[in-house]
């Protein structure tokens, strides 16, 4: 658990002040809530330019970003650690229109007050056709949508989903190059992506995690230039969507993890990772209902000598549920809304059985999070989430419990 | 009107944030869990238990931090949830001897089987026809009373040639024990061999010697004390450093006791009586005490394991042909009941009881018994429905 420190509250304050001076500075009001966006022709494919301050018609660079604070308190089991301040993230984004079908986007994330400075997105874009862009660089893999599709200020929830944070490797980046298209007809809209990039390492099945855990891969070195297995990974993804009623992507992500070859000897038998995910999104009209949710399954293959602690097979959902109870004018905010939320999340990170017991192998979680959440315009949410957590461990012990209270917002500026 | 409503939401919601410990998950009760130290350390002992309570609990060896190559588990807790016994997910084999004396099968990796193996490496199989016997883990709680007995008092329990004739002719283990091990206040000798007392052939001297030996075994994890790779046999750098070997050990000496539970029940307190009559106590012995050790919180107190440490010949059924030190097959160490009642908790809600587990309830471990146990086993077989149950109502409060 993070805990604050004196120069954190510098650096809040520091957040906070940039925070006010945006939000002053930027006076064009900009639809970007994800609500919004379902009822627009976009894509989650789409996120990465449908952000606030990224209008290219008007200027050929642009400046923007978002930062997310809140307080924290956890009671695991009784025991707590108290009250945390958290600034958890400030991601800045710089595009810039090269000239009429190329375009620039980079998106670079300081995460835990600057410990960490991620480049989650850098890469060129070039309009060929509708149906045909290329896109190069540091690329964010089309697996899920919350991937693609993961601004704070978007969702009602301080925390991330845990299928996509803890299973998947969200926010996950890698360099490479691939095409992607949008056509339209009627209310349908068709969108696909298809990428190679560099793929994941030995530390998904070697962690202090003790588990099978895509995320791992993130400490390993020099992953923007180097291909730790050697072989391109593959991830693609097909979205369609009707106006009048949702998104639905499907999408794969796979290749080799390991280094099975070195100097031209085989060190290792060749393992492949292999992720299926599908998502959705869906406003219901008549009620101010809006639903959204993804689904992931991981296949790993991993040595039949290796230890059981790391599964071959993962899964895991999470499914969002955001009621608008009030939308109105609230103070000087024309078109403010109070919404009711609430999330579950599922993942188990280890399916199958023991084979010297035949009885089911536990690493799984599961939670609730009902919350309530304010947006004064649809750029900036506070909210006050409670989040409820069973966790099981490998053996299928008594699940640990935990319960945290989180308060914080997250605007785009 | 309306938006002075909303003023107020935030404010409302700072005292909620204070007042949500009564929406949170309560603390489970001492005497549920396995964990935590013994009273009354100092705060430089509690220091040295936290440092050691990370290395057991949260220290997981990966192939970069020097797993294996082979191996068989990943961590202590690993096999150790939560301090309590293991699943047999986790089980290991050890081969290789079935007499007294020597293992003939060290060449071939003996005496434990390192059945996993990082990628690219093959794990060990367990060569045709070399005795062999599954080992499940043990509960590691209330070790430090355990291991500051003293040397003449394991002597005085023990009756090897059964001169009270109760059928029951516990002994110690006289052994050999590694040259890194410090001898505990007292200790005695017999033609320089040591009394070794944990492990469940009672093979091990002290919890330097079996912290050191599970790195090395285990994790295969080279340390200062076990410089020996298990796969390349070369004497290598360590993995792991001095001080935290011997804050484990630190750690393991200051787990406290299991807390029994319902002992007021009055078919717990007739359950313990019959526990007594029907000869159990001859080998699970209720109280023992400590003598010196450094650890004042430690040093002279009375405890309640329920075990004598002796080894005892269990008969044909529980002699699977393996052994370990001067040991015979047929012999174990009478096992701890002390946090019995809890086991479930650390194997995922069934039993798994005896060396190897092989028992799934507290009625078939019991009738497992046979050899200097025939008669207790008779007994118990002799017993009402009710007084059976009462029985193990009082075993399961342990
Ligand atoms: C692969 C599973 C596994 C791992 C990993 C493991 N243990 Fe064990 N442990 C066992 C088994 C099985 C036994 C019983 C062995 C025996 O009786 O000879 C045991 C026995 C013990 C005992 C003896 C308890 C007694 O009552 O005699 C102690 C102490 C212990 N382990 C500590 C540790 C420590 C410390 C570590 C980490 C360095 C560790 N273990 C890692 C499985 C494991
Ligand atoms: C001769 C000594 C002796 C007597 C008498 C004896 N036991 Fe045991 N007991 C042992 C030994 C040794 C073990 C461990 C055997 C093994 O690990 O395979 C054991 C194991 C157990 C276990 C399983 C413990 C575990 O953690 O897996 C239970 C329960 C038990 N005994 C209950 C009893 C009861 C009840 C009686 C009386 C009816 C009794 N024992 C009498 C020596 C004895």
């Amino acid at each position: 658990m993070m805990k604050i420190y004196t120069s954190n509250y510098f650096k809040i304050g520091l957040y906070l002040l940039i925070f006010f001076y945006m939000e002053t500075a930027l006076a064009q009001e900009e639809k970007s809530g994800i609500e919004q966006s379902v009822q627009e022709s976009q894509l989650n494919m789409d996120a990465v330019f449908s952000r606030p301050s990224l209008s290219f018609e008007k200027v050929p660079v642009a400046l923007g970003g978002y930062l997310e604070a809140n307080t924290m308190h956890r009671i695991e089991e009784g025991i707590t650690d108290g009250l945390s301040f958290q600034a958890r993230r400030l991601t800045i984004f710089l595009a810039a229109s090269i000239s009429e079908r190329i375009k620039f986007l980079t998106e670079i994330e300081f995460e835990d007050g600057g410990k960490e400075i991620a480049i989650e997105f850098a890469a060129l874009d070039v309009a060929f056709h509708p149906m045909f862009n290329f896109r190069g660089g540091i690329v964010m893999n089309p697996i899920g949508a919350f991937n693609e599709n993961h601004d704070g200020p978007k969702w009602e929830f301080v925390e991330r989903p845990d299928v996509a944070v803890n299973m998947l490797a969200a926010t996950q980046s890698n360099a490479g190059f691939g095409v992607y298209g949008k056509t339209y007809s009627g209310n349908w809209i068709f969108g696909y992506e298809a990428y190679l990039t560099n793929g994941f390492n030995s530390k998904i099945i070697s962690n202090e995690e003790d588990k099978t855990y895509l995320p791992a891969y993130k400490d390993g070195d020099n992953l923007f230039e180097e291909n730790f297995s050697g072989k391109a990974m593959f991830s693609g993804k097909l979205a369609i969507k009707n106006r009048k009623i949702g998104e639905l992507g499907l999408s794969y992500m796979g290749g080799a993890y390991n280094k099975f070859e070195e100097d031209g000897l085989s060190v290792e038998d060749k393992a492949r990772v292999n992720v299926f995910a599908i998502d959705w999104n869906t406003s219901i009209q008549a009620t101010n209902t809006y639903i959204v949710g993804e689904a992931a399954f991981v296949k790993v293959e991993t040595p039949e000598s290796y230890t059981p602690q790391y599964g071959n097979k993962q899964h895991g959902f999470f499914i969002d549920v955001v009621q608008a109870v009030y939308k109105n004018k609230i103070f000087e905010w024309e078109d403010a809304t109070f919404n009711l939320a609430a999330r579950f999340d599922y993942v188990d990170w280890n399916v199958g059985k023991f084979k010297e017991t035949d009885t089911n192998i536990g690493d799984q979680l599961l939670a609730v999070t009902p919350g309530i959440s304010f947006r004064p315009t649809p750029k900036t949410v506070f909210r006050i989430n409670y989040r409820y957590q069973w966790q099981k461990d490998i053996i299928n012990n008594p699940a640990e419990r935990a319960a945290t209270w989180y308060m914080g917002f997250s605007s785009y500026f | 009107m309306k938006t002075k409503i909303f003023l107020f939401a935030p404010l409302i919601s700072i005292p909620l944030l204070y007042s949500c410990e009564a929406l949170a998950p309560q603390e489970p009760e001492e005497y549920e869990l396995l964990d935590g130290p013994v009273e009354n350390l100092n705060q430089a002992e509690s220091i040295r238990f936290i440092e050691g309570d990370k290395a057991f609990n949260d220290q997981i060896f990966t192939i970069e931090t020097g797993l294996g190559p082979i191996f068989t588990g990943t961590s202590c807790v690993s096999c150790h949830a939560g301090d309590g016994k293991g699943h047999p997910f986790v089980s290991f084999t050890r081969f290789g001897q079935d007499l007294p004396g020597i293992n003939n099968f060290l060449d071939q990796g003996a005496p434990q089987l390192q059945n996993r193996a990082i990628p690219g490496y093959k794990p060990e199989i367990l060569p045709s026809g070399a005795p062999h016997a599954e080992f499940l883990a043990p509960i590691v709680t209330g070790l430090g009373f355990l291991d500051a007995v003293s040397d003449e008092d394991l002597l005085a329990m023990a009756d090897p040639d059964d001169l009270d004739g109760d059928g029951i002719s516990g002994r110690v283990h006289w052994n050999d024990r590694p040259d890194y091990v410090k001898d505990r206040p007292g200790t005695i000798s017999k033609n320089g061999k040591y009394i070794t007392r944990f492990g469940k052939k009672a093979n091990v001297y002290d919890l330097l010697h079996q912290t050191a030996d599970a790195y090395n075994q285990d994790i295969g994890i080279n340390s200062y004390y076990e410089p020996y790779d298990t796969y390349s046999g070369d004497k290598v750098q360590p993995e792991i450093d001095r001080k935290t070997i011997n804050d484990v050990v630190f750690y393991l000496k200051t787990l406290k006791a299991p807390i029994p539970r319902n002992q007021d029940n009055p078919e717990v307190v007739a359950g313990k009586a019959l526990f007594e009559n029907t000869q159990c106590t001859a080998c699970h012995k209720p109280t023992l005490r400590t003598s010196y050790s450094p650890i004042t919180a430690i040093s002279y107190q009375e405890f309640h394991p329920y075990t004598d440490m002796l080894l005892h010949d269990m008969g044909p059924e529980l002699d699977d042909g393996y052994t370990e030190g001067y040991a015979l097959s047929s012999e174990w160490r009478t096992a701890p009941l002390w946090g019995i009642g809890l086991s479930k908790d650390s194997q995922g809600g069934e039993y798994y009881l005896m060396h190897d587990g092989r028992a799934r309830s507290i009625e078939e471990a019991i009738l497992l018994h046979g050899g200097e146990a025939e008669n207790a086993k008779n007994k118990y077989q002799n017993l009402s429905q009710q007084e059976k149950s009462q029985l193990i109502k009082f075993i399961e409060s342990l």
